[in-house]
């Protein structure tokens, strides 16, 4: 979330789209339900399901699954039409002014961008996303947003394909539903005026997520609603601690604090640090990312301690790198979906899984099972058996055709503590990191994970010590300091997350002066050194345990401002910063767009309000002249045209899921995004298509009522939902010869499961390019194992395995069924 | 334990005001339709709190709701409702259905076993399990159809609006769950005011014919609603205009004497019925003694 | 409690010996003191804690039997119930956060070390030290056989494909961190993902 759970309570307009939070974040919702009340905000729901938000919302729109893009697009062609954008935010806070090249374009026919090799369909060459250059390397920009080639007028171009006749005909809403939504939703371009977008899965389980986030952002960004209190682009994510391990590291492509794991090309730190460093894209920009050298080099101190030093690199020959693949000559991709691929193709051997049940929550259940199954070994910690510790059990191996003496995996499945049973903290999606304490002992012999990592480990190394073996090096250099090396205690990891000043630290203006003791706790972000004299686990942390201690256990529940702020509840990242990028809360002199709910403002000299997102000393005056708000972007301003980082293009364009009903209207050459992943390397990756009888477009969800696969172990979760169901819509229910109740089938090219009908009015069939187009939907939460109904009603039996070509994210929320009475 | 505003103003068969009776606050809880999202955390919190066991195996309901209806172990519903509306627009209505706390209560009017029914002078009407006798009269006597008989122990239960915890000093169980406000507990005058207060938002907000449900046909109830059709409570599965039926009133009222004399007859049935079939099912401690 | 017939003869007997009976005929006017259930969590032992649930993070207080003296042991969960301080909650939670208790104190969370034979169809009950040996001597024999020291280019990578490590969406913040530190930092594992794309 840019913003946090408490300020949703500020809201004028709130959108529910791509997530259902009356549903899934019930209690987060409060804050939605809180502004109604207060402020006469106005709640709109867009989903293909009139869902539990929409039942408390003022406007609901219906649309096809996987249209959001358009919606999205349509809503911003409104904005811009209409005038109804904040001239001035989008002229100083965004890169709506920055000159693009010569030669960049999108080709309204074919759906592709400048680029595009047909041949190989990919983007062969991404050159002309980009900006104009002056001879200094800085961007050329037109503060008057008239050049032809600024973002703002290529924008104008871009968008005016989607018009509101356009966007009922692709979502397969009324024109008049999708204008009044978008009537509510872009009235909040007037500085006092905010809305916030809630949204979850249901976006980011596309073949096209990132756009469709980008989409949104874009929209937020001309209203003038990011940094704001009550607005935001706000990620509800989906588990208690899933902010938390992005944050740490548990990403292939990434460690702590999002610092890009070394590269096989970058053989040294200098060009590890030349290749990830980046450049200033405007004079003054802060390109707060330049100090990547003191959160690497602090990181490399955290992991290998004294093995890290000047003259070794700080051991940065000990940490691996992500290997190249010799085809295509990139970085090796090792996301989810590619990991069960590999471990299919017999290119695994172990697999240690904590707290994860992928035959459940991965995509297409059959191919992880046929995955595990050509491992050599599994270990699986948990505290609940699961599917996945369970896959060769022959109620599940049957689903691959498998008996249990076929397989010869070596299964392990350790009991492990509970959230109750240890300490610790999480982050939620407010990235609030929060302590929480022990309650009780664990049942039996169930260990905290910390206890079970750290028992794996120092055995590990205890073997390479007495028998050695390929490079020990890192294994032996680990900085495994704790006072209890076989159990570390929780406090003590995130004192070294945070981290600490290993020698005096000077000041950099003035070494005369000391800003950090030896053994002092770090609390800034530039206390961190590139030379050894400080560590830090993860930079971003910074902050949460200093010398005043730990401050995730923060419990003040003070808001003077009434705001909901709360600063001395928790401790936020970054830097006790509750909304970020809040220097857009402001206009150019400082003055808080909305007087009655300033986030910062500039007063004698200095910022008041939340932690600043700028430099602190800086006037307001400065970001007119380069000291941009988005700090963390080299451009110092927010991407509404987005340089080559995507996959896909600078710009949203509207593709049509992978698995669709109908072709994409605009450009039915490329109906679907040209480069999402499709996997065809297993038997199990296949695609259905409309001629072959698939031909109901199908969704899966979550339901208030369990939490993932985990409550099915909860007696009074499961009575309250009790069995595997399938929502249809009273018309083609009638069509199916359907009652209410009946077992019914569902079948996609990948598998098929049976479960309860649930005839329903709230999803109602479309027309779509004059065709009739019917849409179901399943809840996920069951499966083989639990108490109540569990006979195999497992929704990711029947998903794809598409990726989204940035996040490689799954297509969950739009793909492709037949439906029988069972 | 602190005990707060737990005097007792009324209770089953017994003939004449309990005495000693203090002022004490009229408690309320607040159900607010329009801010329901049927999640559900107040069923169970009643049923956590209460320690009722859950019906793993309930029958399938057709809808997200959980139980076809009230149960023993299930003190309050949410009933879920699909309405197309006549301009096209569909509605999903959610319902908190449980005991209304009636001010004029039919079942502690029905009730001829002394002590099982109880009305506090705070409002709420508790069921003593000890005292009930399981005749069922309380069943009919309640205009909501709300108190369920347990077949297993022979005893009728119903939503105590936590009395135990009210009498601690703190809100029952599922009105702290509630995450959206949907739920309130306070005064009843203070929780009116806010009612109509919503009222109003609501009027604002197209539902000209928003209302307050407090029916007056029961003498107002402690459970009061904040409904967007207020002119069509059954919508939401209330009745209309529920009375205490004029049987009862009667009953207790001028042919009191001949209540009793019924009541009596009514306990000396139950006894000998008790004594020539036996319990539904005896436990082993006793059997084997 | 079930009704019993002794129960219900004492039932009868305590009706008749406290006058109820007589009372119910009109005849005696004592007053019947209502007593309440006693508070289930008068004396337990709050804990505070989050809900490991969705991402809203909840503050939770956690009822344990027990006052934490040195003798007790081995003791329950009595109730789960919202944290009014949080700014978050507010007290309030959902029909998953109000029910937490049944995710601490259930009969099917796993108490032993469990281990599957190749090609068996059973669960063996196993030590710990035995599987931390087992899965031990595993991953250094997998990573002694699979360690890429140098890619196709003969760049030194030391990386371990061989070797998947995920988890921690639902686990603290210094696990993950430990995960990341022992697994990549330690052993050179780059297959290393959680739940968030999924």
């Amino acid at each position: 979330m840019t913003n946090g759970w408490t300020d949703i309570a500020n809201a004028d307009v709130i959108v529910a789209m791509g997530g259902n939070p009356a549903e899934n974040h019930p209690v987060g919702f409060r804050f939605v339900m809180e502004a109604k009340r207060k402020r006469n905000a106005k709640l709109v729901c867009v989903d293909p399901r009139f869902n539990r938000t929409a039942a408390v919302a003022d406007h609901f729109v219906q649309i096809r699954t996987g249209t959001d893009i358009a919606f999205l697009n349509g809503l911003i062609h409104y904005a811009l039409q209409n005038g109804r954008y904040n001239e001035e935010y989008i002229k100083y806070y965004t890169n709506a002014p920055f000159i693009v090249k010569e030669g960049y374009e999108f080709d309204e026919k074919e759906g592709v961008f400048s680029g595009w090799d047909e041949s190989k369909k990919t983007y062969g060459d991404k050159s002309t996303w980009d900006y104009e250059r002056d001879d200094q390397g800085y961007v050329k920009v037109d503060l008057t947003l008239q050049h032809p080639r600024c973002v703002f007028q290529l924008m104008k171009k871009f968008f005016a394909r989607y018009t509101p006749e356009v966007v009922a005909q692709i979502c397969g809403c009324s024109k008049e539903d999708f204008l009044k939504a978008a009537d509510i939703i872009t009235s909040t371009y007037v500085p006092a005026k905010a809305a916030t977008f809630l949204y979850a899965l249901g976006w980011t389980h596309h073949s096209h997520s990132v756009q469709l986030i980008h989409a949104a952002a874009m929209l937020q960004l001309l209203l003038g609603n990011v940094g704001v209190a009550g607005g935001g682009v706000n990620a509800l994510r989906g588990h208690a601690n899933i902010q938390g391990g992005t944050d740490c590291g548990m990403a292939y492509h990434n460690t702590a604090g999002y610092i890009p794991i070394p590269k096989a090309a970058n053989q040294s730190l200098k060009e590890y640090l030349e290749a990830h460093t980046p450049k200033p894209l405007r004079p003054n920009s802060m390109n707060f990312w330049q100090n990547l050298d003191r959160f690497f080099v602090s990181q490399l101190k955290a992991f290998y301690g004294d093995h890290a030093t000047k003259d070794n690199d700080f051991g940065y020959h000990l940490h691996p790198k992500l290997p190249e693949d010799p085809q295509t000559g990139k970085p090796e991709n090792w996301s989810w979906a590619f990991i069960f691929d590999a471990m299919h193709q017999g290119k695994m051997e172990g697999f240690i899984s904590f707290g994860m049940n992928p035959v459940n929550n991965g995509p297409h259940s059959r191919k992880v099972i046929a995955a595990l199954a050509k491992l050599k070994w599994l270990v699986v910690v948990e505290t609940f058996q699961t599917e996945t510790a369970a896959f060769w059990k022959p109620d599940i191996l049957k689903l691959v055709g498998l008996k249990p003496e076929d397989v010869q995996t070596e299964v392990f499945l350790l009991p492990a503590a509970n959230f109750a049973e240890k300490d610790g903290t999480f982050t939620n999606s407010g990235r609030w990191i929060q302590w929480k304490w022990k309650a009780i002992d664990p049942p039996g012999e169930a260990k905290p994970d910390q206890e079970i990592i750290a028992r794996l480990f120092l055995k590990v190394r205890e073997l390479y010590q007495k028998e050695g073996g390929k490079f020990p090096d890192p294994v032996l250099a680990l900085n495994w300091w704790y006072t209890n090396p076989a159990n570390p205690s929780l406090e003590e990891v995130l004192k070294e997350i945070n981290g600490w000043a290993l020698t005096d630290v000077p000041d950099e203006k003035d070494p005369t002066k000391v800003v950090l003791k030896a053994g002092d706790q770090l609390s800034a972000f530039l206390q961190l050194r590139a030379d050894g004299s400080t560590l830090s686990g993860n930079w971003l942390y910074i902050g949460v345990y200093t010398n005043a201690g730990n401050l995730a256990k923060r419990r003040s529940t003070e808001d003077p401002t009434g705001l909901g702020f709360f600063h001395n509840w928790s401790f936020n990242w970054p830097a006790n910063r509750r909304i970020m990028y809040n220097r857009c809360s402001a206009d150019a002199q400082g003055r808080p767009w909305d007087p009655n709910r300033p986030v910062i403002a500039w007063r004698n000299g200095k910022w008041v309000g939340d932690v600043p997102d700028y430099k602190a000393d800086a006037p307001p005056e400065a970001v007119t002249t380069g000291l941009g708000p988005f700090i963390m972007l080299p451009e110092g301003v927010a991407r509404l045209f987005v340089p080559g980082q995507f996959a896909d293009g600078p710009f949203p364009e509207f593709y049509e899921p992978l698995e669709s009903p109908v072709k994409n209207v605009l450009h039915p050459s490329h109906s679907s995004n040209p480069v999402a992943v499709v996997f065809q390397t297993t038997q199990y990756d296949k695609l259905g298509t409309p001629d072959e009888g698939y031909d109901i477009a199908c969704t899966t969800y979550r339901l208030t009522e369990h939490f993932h696969y985990w409550t099915k172990n909860n007696p009074y979760n499961v009575q309250l939902q009790n069995e595997f169901f399938v929502e249809i819509p009273e018309e083609l229910a009638q069509k199916k010869g359907i009652r209410n109740g009946d077992m019914v089938r569902v079948i996609s090219a990948r598998g098929e499961v049976r479960g309860r009908a649930m005839v329903t009015k709230r999803i109602r069939p479309m027309v779509v390019n004059g065709r009739t187009v019917y849409q179901i939907g399943m809840p996920i939460h069951w499966g083989f194992l639990g108490r109540g109904k569990q006979e195999g009603g497992l929704a990711n039996i029947l998903t794809p395995t598409v990726l989204d070509p940035n996040s490689f994210a799954p297509e969950y929320k739009g793909f492709l069924v037949k439906l029988e009475k069972a | 334990m602190p005990t707060v505003s737990l005097e007792v103003k009324a209770i089953s068969a017994a003939t004449t005001p309990a005495p000693g009776m203090k002022e004490a606050p009229r408690v309320a809880k607040l159900i607010d339709v329009s801010s329901c999202i049927g999640c559900k955390a107040c069923e169970v919190a009643c049923q956590e709190w209460n320690d009722l066991p859950p019906s793993v195996d309930r029958p399938f309901t057709g809808s997200y709701q959980t139980m076809p209806d009230l149960s023993w172990n299930f003190w309050q519903l949410i009933k879920f409702n699909e309405i197309l509306r006549g301009d096209g627009r569909l509605e999903w209505t959610m319902t908190k259905y449980q005991c209304m706390h009636c001010a004029d209560p039919g079942c502690l009017r029905a009730c001829p076993a002394p002590g099982a029914i109880v009305q506090y002078a705070n409002g709420i009407v508790d069921f003593v399990q000890e005292n009930c006798i399981g005749c069922g009269y309380c069943i009919t006597g309640c205009p909501f159809d709300v108190p369920r008989l347990n077949p297993q122990t022979g005893r009728v239960s119903k939503c105590t609006l936590c009395s135990d915890r009210v009498a601690a000093g703190l809100e029952p169980a599922c009105i702290k769950a509630c995450p959206t406000n949907c739920l309130s507990f306070g005064t009843k005058e203070k929780l009116l005011l806010i009612a109509h207060q919503r009222v109003e938002q609501l009027k604002e907000r197209g539902f000209p014919n928003a209302g307050v449900y407090d029916p007056p046909g029961v003498g107002g109830t402690h459970v009061i609603y904040v409904l967007p059709h207020a002119d069509r409570p059954e919508d939401y599965g209330l009745p209309k205009d529920p009375k205490v039926s004029w049987t009862l009133k009667l009953w207790k009222g001028p042919l009191k004497w001949l209540g009793h004399l019924i009541v009596f007859g009514g306990i000396l049935g139950a006894f000998v019925h008790y004594l020539r079939f036996g319990p539904h099912r005896a436990r082993e401690e006793d059997t084997g003694k | 409690m079930e009704l019993t017939r002794r129960s219900f003869l004492k039932l009868g007997l305590q009706l008749g010996a406290s006058g109820a009976l007589v009372k119910a005929l009109g005849f005696d006017v004592r007053p019947a003191l209502a007593q309440t259930r006693a508070l289930k969590i008068e004396r337990t032992t709050e804990t505070r804690s989050i809900c490991p649930y969705c991402s809203v993070s909840c503050s939770v207080i956690i009822h344990t039997l027990g006052d934490k003296a040195h003798n007790v042991t081995g003791t329950t969960v009595v109730h789960v119930e919202g944290d009014p301080d949080s700014p978050i909650n507010r007290g309030t939670l959902c029909p998953k956060g109000i029910t937490l208790k049944q995710n601490i104190v259930n009969d099917l969370r796993l108490t032993k070390v469990l281990y599957r034979a190749p090609g068996s169809d059973k669960w063996e009950e196993k030590s710990w030290d035995w599987a931390i040996d087992r899965i031990a001597r595993l991953i250094k024999d997998t990573r002694d056989r699979h360690l890429i020291e140098q890619d196709h280019k003969g760049r030194v990578v030391h990386a371990l494909t061989a070797i998947g490590v995920i988890g921690g969406c639902t686990d603290t913040n210094e696990n993950n961190y430990l995960l990341t530190k022992a697994f990549r930092a330690g052993l050179g594992v780059i297959p290393l993902e959680q739940q968030s794309r999924i």
